[in-house]
């Protein structure tokens, strides 16, 4: 497969979807090649915060106003991806009582908006708080879900005109003479290779942009800054909660969704496609959590994941304490190799601006003049935006998600006129139908069934995918036709991954329900003895770090 | 208006006045207490136990089951946001679910918050406004019973009230005694002098008083033959009725009385001992659990708090029950109510009447179905029916004489279902004890 676009935008997360979408908008043809699904890498393995700026103000000024400037402009360009939880940086009596003043002060100089409540104000509407708190101030951190906003950001790049190929490795960059031409891989769904031409690539892969700069003869040296976090069954909280502390590991609790997460920790990793979450990691968050919610460590403990930040590394620092700005890469400046640019390191609440960025460089490259419109332009979500936390419940409810495969599934009666049947729950966790899993499939190219957890949240609630699991991977297998061997494989390699993020906190609750899935896959279906397209292992009981 | 002045006017005003289908605008805080309540969601693994117990999913396709509307839906409501779930609303509350689950999830007391949630939203429709005013009731009816006895019992006017309000037409009413339980307790005199140590207040309930002052005439009969000293304090409605209907500001309002008028008994060494399991339940569990109420004369109440079986069980452990029974050989069929079973203290209303000698069938049904008020609305009342169902068809098979219950609307619901008359354990050990001399 050959094939030619303007700008070829490499890497399907934040920061090239972001890119893509500006592009586009600007009226070029743009392209984005991603190794897997949308969301894949970092971005799809983000705590969900929003950040006001409130972390940076101390240490990292410019970041701290980027981040202000981005929050409201995200606010107005994907709301439905966003909850306005609004945050508190509080401190617990393990704080430092004298980082309260700096603090207020740096956020008045970094425009970040701050208002101090008192605790009583803050234990009313968070009353698992510690009370023992100090001073309380009242930021506009929110809560993002990367999931929608990637899939807002794919659907008005499509929009647009561009468009996005996943399951696309590069493992080549066509180079003529010092010139980047374009890019050459494998179609990792089909086997085939392919080549895209293009004027300009643009390398947004951000933890795996220094192995693609390589591809194309520059050096670009991207540190992978492993953050640990763990979801906690509930919302614990239904405000981002920040210690008020120069930033450290586990001083974040973000209420996402139906969870509400802890991070982080940082530490630098060789790989970004190796790396363990180590036990002391996991007590580490557990006991910080214990200062902001006395108990915390008794609640439910859903999985642990870690994400690895793209830190662009200029030579020195350890991971904590480097820049979490972004930098944009001109390789022709830097290595005398034109036709490819570079944005590394950054955040994800400052995608947009980063785009901007990054697409001013490719006009000017190009020689054209194109204003960015981005931040001023609406993404209306394609369906019923679900992010609030009610409305799946309230969809369900309403029967809006049911089709006429649904009503006869569980009782096998139609409905009828004065009552509506309930809805056939594929995830019960999450509260996915089987209609919406149809929908999926029909819409989506080649999917499996990790990509509909990612569309989805198939299989993220308490039981792990135990119930859902067997059902879902039912349904893809009788609507996409693949053999039994491939839909078994698919299974096994699902529950793989749920499993994985349970091994580090399967202690209590998370413990018991494990076993019962266990139960559900071993001694009822034979997991264990399926036949599989290749040699996958069952639950590894011995840690493989 | 001669109705109005036996009515406190705060009550009246709160019942009636308060506009239907607008959001209240009273918007109360969520306790702390409720939080972790709902918290427990945490503990579910999904395996389905309650689900399969539950009597009301097993009969009707419009309550998705304790899982589905309990720890599931929780982790999708939020304080400050409304919830549409109404299918919430289809669980009777008869408490199997929060029974049968192996880990420790307060099912149905996570359900009977999320009710509230609704009503507090959405308002709470005159029908159940009034079904859960059974002290307003009594208070009403009471004093011009018999008369007040006939409406009820004409189907036209029935009919009527079941199209305009919503009341089942089958659903059938306790009639209102003239004489309430307290009036008769005023003029009764105990039989001998009282010799015991044990100091009881009885709490009589809404039924006792305004229905059947014979259970409460056949509880204080054995507590004094048993030489304890039974005072009745100043007590208010338990306020379940208005919990299980979602409306929590009235429940609380009346909690916190019964709170405030009994503990100050409790301090003074009296415990507190009722009939109605239901009653002693909200007491001893559901003030805290579900109405988050906390504080030392709460936890006070509930520490003090018994069924009156559980009391003479441990009467009968200190080697102080009066054991010279009647002997009688009758049998009967013995149904614990849900929330009789909720006090988790095993059937000992069934080990007395065998003591007495007895032949008890237990029921093999674990909700008779109308749950309070459950059964008695329009949209429920065939769930209800057919909830209750296993257990007509055993007692329709042993075909007793009589059968025995602890709960009030359990026995007039299973008299309506079967034509059998309903008494309260109680009853048949009062007259155990009759024609002998201590």
């Amino acid at each position: 497969m050959k094939l030619s676009t303007e700008l070829l935008i490499l890497g399907g997360g934040a920061t090239g979807l972001g890119a893509a979408w500006d592009a586009a908008l600007r009226g070029f043809k743009t392209v984005v090649l991603e190794k897997g699904d949308l969301a894949h890498g970092t971005s799809g393995r983000y705590h969900g915060l929003l950040h006001s700026g409130g972390r940076y103000v101390v240490r990292d000024p410019q970041s701290a106003r980027e981040c202000a400037a981005e929050n409201a402009a995200l606010r107005r360009i994907i709301p439905s991806a966003i909850e306005d939880t609004g945050g508190y940086f509080l401190s617990t009596p393990a704080d430092p009582a004298d980082y309260a003043d700096q603090f207020l002060a740096a956020c008045h100089t970094c425009a970040v908006p701050v208002t101090e409540i008192t605790t009583a104000q803050a234990l009313q509407r968070e009353p698992l708080l510690n009370p023992r708190l100090g001073r309380v101030f009242q930021v506009r951190d929110a809560a993002c879900d990367s999931f929608d906003a990637l899939h807002l950001l794919a659907h008005g790049l499509r929009a647009a005109g561009g468009e996005v190929f996943l399951r696309h490795r590069v493992t080549e960059i066509l180079k003529s003479g010092d010139r980047v031409v374009g890019v050459a891989g494998e179609n990792l769904a089909t086997g085939e290779p392919f080549t895209f031409h293009a004027d300009l690539v643009l390398n947004c892969s951000g933890a795996w942009a220094g192995h693609i700069a390589a591809l194309a003869g520059c050096e670009v040296k991207v540190t992978a800054g492993k953050g640990v976090m763990i979801a906690m069954n509930s919302r614990l909280v239904n405000t981002v909660v920040n210690r008020l502390k120069p930033p450290a590991d586990g001083d974040i609790l973000v209420p996402v969704g139906t969870v509400s997460v802890i991070g982080t920790t940082d530490t630098a990793v060789p790989s970004p496609d190796q790396y363990a979450i180590e036990d002391w990691e996991v007590d580490l968050l557990m006991g910080e959590g214990e200062q902001l919610i006395p108990g915390f460590s008794r609640h439910r403990a859903l999985r642990a994941w870690a994400g690895v930040r793209p830190l662009y590394d200029p030579g020195g620092k350890d991971t904590r304490h480097m820049s979490r700005a972004h930098a944009l890469l001109d390789h022709e400046e830097r290595d005398g190799v034109s036709g490819m640019l570079s944005m590394v390191g950054g955040k994800f609440t400052t995608f947009r601006h980063m785009a901007q960025l990054l697409v001013d460089a490719a006009c000017a490259k190009l020689k054209t003049d194109r204003p960015c419109v981005t931040a001023r332009t609406l993404i209306e979500p394609p369906g019923t935006p679900l992010h609030a936390l009610p409305k799946r419940l309230e969809a369900l409810e309403s029967g809006k998600w049911q089709t006429a495969s649904d009503a006869t599934t569980d009782t096998g009666q139609p409905p009828t006129a004065s009552h509506q049947q309930p809805a056939a729950t594929i995830c019960e966790c999450e509260l996915v139908t089987r209609s919406q899993i149809e929908t999926n499939l029909r819409q989506s190219g080649s999917p499996i069934l990790n990509d509909l957890r990612r569309d989805l949240r198939l299989g993220m609630g308490p039981c792990q995918a135990g119930f859902c699991a067997y059902r879902a991977a039912g349904i893809i297998h009788e609507t996409l036709g693949h053999s039994h061997r491939n839909s078994n494989s698919q299974l096994l390699q699902f529950l793989q991954e749920r499993w994985k993020g349970e091994r580090p906190v399967m202690w209590g609750h998370s413990l018991r329900s494990l076993e019962l899935d266990l139960h559900i896959y071993r001694s009822i279906l034979g997991l264990d003895t399926l036949p599989t397209e290749r040699e996958i292992e069952v639950y590894p009981t011995e840690r493989t770090s | 208006m001669p109705l109005v002045v036996v009515v406190d006017t705060n009550v009246w005003v709160s019942a009636f006045l308060t506009p239907r289908g607008h959001p209240a605008q009273l918007k109360l805080p969520l306790q702390p207490v409720t939080l972790l309540t709902t918290l427990t969601s945490d503990l579910c693994i999904k395996c389905n136990i309650c689900t399969s117990a539950c009597p009301v999913a097993a009969v009707t396709d419009l309550f998705p089951g304790p899982k589905a509307v309990g720890p599931q839906a929780q982790r999708f409501r939020h304080p400050d946001l409304p919830s549409a779930d109404h299918s919430v609303d289809y669980c009777s509350g008869c408490g199997v679910c929060s029974l049968v689950c192996p880990h420790g999830v307060q099912i149905a007391e996570m359900n009977a918050i999320a009710r509230s949630r609704l009503v507090e939203r959405y308002g709470l429709p005159l029908r159940n406004r009034l079904l859960g005013r059974s002290e307003l009731l009594g208070k009403l009816g009471s004093p011009f019973a018999p008369l007040s006895n006939i409406p009820l019992k004409l189907p036209p006017l029935r009919k009527l009230i079941e199209a305009f309000l919503g009341i089942d037409a089958r659903a059938r009413f306790p009639a209102f005694s003239r004489q309430t339980f307290r009036r008769w307790f005023q003029r009764h005199k105990a039989g001998a002098p009282l010799i015991g140590f044990r100091k009881v207040v009885f709490f009589h309930g809404c039924a006792t008083n305004y229905y059947e002052p014979r259970v409460g005439q056949a509880a204080i009969a054995v507590l004094e033959r048993n030489q304890i000293k039974v005072s009745i304090a100043e007590q208010n409605c338990c306020g379940l009725p208005m919990q299980s209907n979602g409306d929590f500001a009235s429940a609380r309002a009346y909690a916190r009385s019964n709170i405030r008028k009994l503990a100050p008994w409790v301090r003074e060494g009296y415990v507190i001992v009722g009939t109605s399991t239901s009653c002693t339940l909200a007491l001893k569990h559901e003030y805290h659990s579900i109405l988050g109420l906390t504080g030392e004369e709460a936890d006070l109440l509930a520490d003090n708090t018994y069924d009156i079986f559980e009391f003479l069980e441990m009467l009968d452990e200190a080697g102080q029950l009066d054991t010279r029974f009647v002997r009688r050989s009758e049998t009967v069929v013995y149904h614990a109510p849900c929330q009789q079973r909720s006090h988790a203290i095993g059937r000992p209303a069934a080990d007395f009447m065998r003591r007495v000698g007895f032949t008890v069938v237990e029921s093999q049904t674990d909700c008779c179905g109308v749950a309070g008020t459950y059964g008695l609305k329009k949209e429920k009342y065939d769930i209800a029916a057919a909830v209750g169902r296993p257990l007509f068809e055993q007692i329709a098979e042993v075909n007793p004489n009589r059968v025995v219950c602890d709960s009030e609307t359990c026995r007039w619901w299973i008299e309506s279902h079967t034509g059998k008359k309903s008494v309260h354990p109680i009853e048949v050990l009062a007259e155990a004890y009759k024609g002998r001399k201590q």
